[in-house]
């Protein structure tokens, strides 16, 4: 017995409706996002992260909808990201269908609201996502605001930090990898995975199921996440989760589990 | 469920923040007419009892010790259903949160899984039936991914044990006793097991309904 590795598919929402951002800019649209990750579901997605790109107070209460309907039709898990500033922010995520938000800016500017949320609302609902860019050989700046602004931080000590205040997981994202299919940045990944004791998701710059193989090993990651190579359709979760098992990778193959009742 | 036959009540209890919708969601495909509520009235009239997974535990039996005697003779007379943390309210007593004091209705300690470990217990891993006559696992394969997301659990023991999962540690992952369910992991979030897992408790819930109004 062992955990398996997770595969999650990644939709940025902006106004309610599926967009990926190429290096976060240039959005292209694409869809509903209920309509979406139900549709992952049935190809075998772990979890679904839906990430909020949008800045207006119309667009906020859309993507609660949004929430809501996904909730209704979901039997996976749901993280919800972009733009959380509260405690009161992350009570409504949580109450309208989310399992576990996923916080960032905030996290930086903020850094009690992950002791205080991991308190009130437990541990495994506070994600904390990392935006990081390379400075140097070996080592990676922490970027807030959408990956527009410098923080000063280290990326590898603001992991170790995030997990010391409660937050149960780590979305790590390579602003220099994401957007490229060139793979992810995997000495970042690993520099973050020997250094916390909390579950860490890869994200930014996968383009082959080769490189989610590489995230999982080299990079040391527990789940794997991608947004663009889904969603056109370029590989199915299906089959790039038959690519790891025969690589020898624990996953979750949906169906096939039935058959080994004694 | 034939044409007349009303849809059971279900009290998801309100003990915590955060998402119930999920649980009330998955009830209602599943049979049942579920209710969130913290009123005992509401608590006393339903068919069965959900303690879902959500917020600390601390937190829960803070509200449930303002109303325990109460609440603990509804558990006795009902099917009872606990869901992660829901299920880790049935024991003793928890070491989340310094020492916390549960309801007492199942024996034994919650402790938090070693530190070999990347903590909390996140995503799927498999729950390995050891008991098959019980009756919440009927139509389950022995050994199915299901999802986890906690840092504590509670001991194994023979006598409630269905089933078992490892990860650091060997933990229950399924409970039966008596009228008391429960399930370490999510059966709300774990795709199309996790829903015969809870048409069967919805089915339990009718059959124990109706054996009780002949």
């Amino acid at each position: 017995m062992v955990l398996a590795k997770r595969i999650i598919p990644c939709l940025d929402v902006k106004d309610g409706k599926v967009v990926k951002g190429i290096s976060f800019k240039n959005l292209r649209l694409a869809g509903d996002p209920a309509e979406l990750a139900s549709l992952y579901e049935r190809q075998g997605a772990d979890e679904i992260v839906f990430l909020d790109i949008t800045a207006s107070i119309e667009g906020r209460k859309a993507m609660i909808d949004v929430i809501k309907r996904t909730a209704d039709v979901l039997s996976i898990p749901l993280t919800v990201g972009g733009g959380i500033r509260s405690l009161s922010d992350i009570e409504e995520l949580l109450s309208s269908g989310a399992d576990k938000v996923s916080i960032n800016t905030a996290a930086v500017l903020n850094p009690s609201l992950i002791r205080e949320a991991s308190e009130i609302f437990g541990s495994q609902c506070i994600v904390v996502a990392i935006d990081a860019k390379r400075k140097q050989a070996y080592e990676w700046e922490v970027y807030i605001y959408g990956g527009t602004r410098p923080t000063g931080l280290n990326a590898v000590k603001w992991a170790m930090k995030v997990e010391e205040l409660g937050a149960g997981e780590l979305l790590v994202t390579s602003i220099d990898a994401d957007g490229t299919k060139r793979g992810y940045d995997l000495d970042l990944l690993r520099r973050i995975a020997m250094s916390v004791n909390i579950p860490l998701i890869a994200s930014g710059g996968a383009g082959s199921p080769h490189h989610i193989y590489q995230a999982l090993t080299i990079g040391g990651a527990d789940a794997a996440l991608a947004a663009s190579i889904f969603h056109y359709g370029e590989y199915t979760i299906g089959s790039i989760k038959k690519y790891l098992v025969e690589r020898g990778i624990p996953i979750r193959l949906t169906g096939e589990d039935v058959v080994d009742r004694a | 469920m034939s044409a007349g036959e009303r849809r059971v009540r279900v009290a998801i209890v309100n003990y915590g923040v955060g998402n119930l919708r999920s649980i009330y969601r998955a009830l209602e495909i599943a049979g049942a007419s579920p209710v969130i509520t913290r009123e005992i009235v509401a608590l006393e009239r339903a068919d069965a009892i959900v303690l879902p997974g959500v917020g600390a535990y601390v937190a829960a039996m803070r509200f449930i010790n303002s109303i325990r005697d109460k609440f603990i003779n509804i558990l006795l007379e009902k099917p009872v259903l606990g869901i992660c943390l829901g299920m880790q309210l049935l024991f003793e007593g928890s070491e989340e949160g310094g020492f916390v004091r549960g309801l007492g209705l199942l024996k034994g300690y919650v402790t938090r899984l070693p530190a070999n470990v990347k903590l909390p217990h996140m995503g799927w891993n498999h729950v390995r039936i050891i008991k098959e006559h019980s009756h919440l696992i009927s139509g389950l394969p022995k050994k199915t991914f299901m999802y986890f997301a906690h840092s504590y659990a509670p001991p194994v023991n023979d006598s409630y044990t269905v089933a078992i999962t490892e990860y650091g540690r060997p933990f229950p992952s399924i409970i039966e006793s008596g009228n008391l369910f429960g399930m370490q992991f999510h059966p709300e979030k774990s795709g199309r097991h996790g829903r015969i897992l809870l048409a069967n408790f919805v089915r339990l819930v009718r059959e124990e309904h109706a054996k009780n109004t002949l």
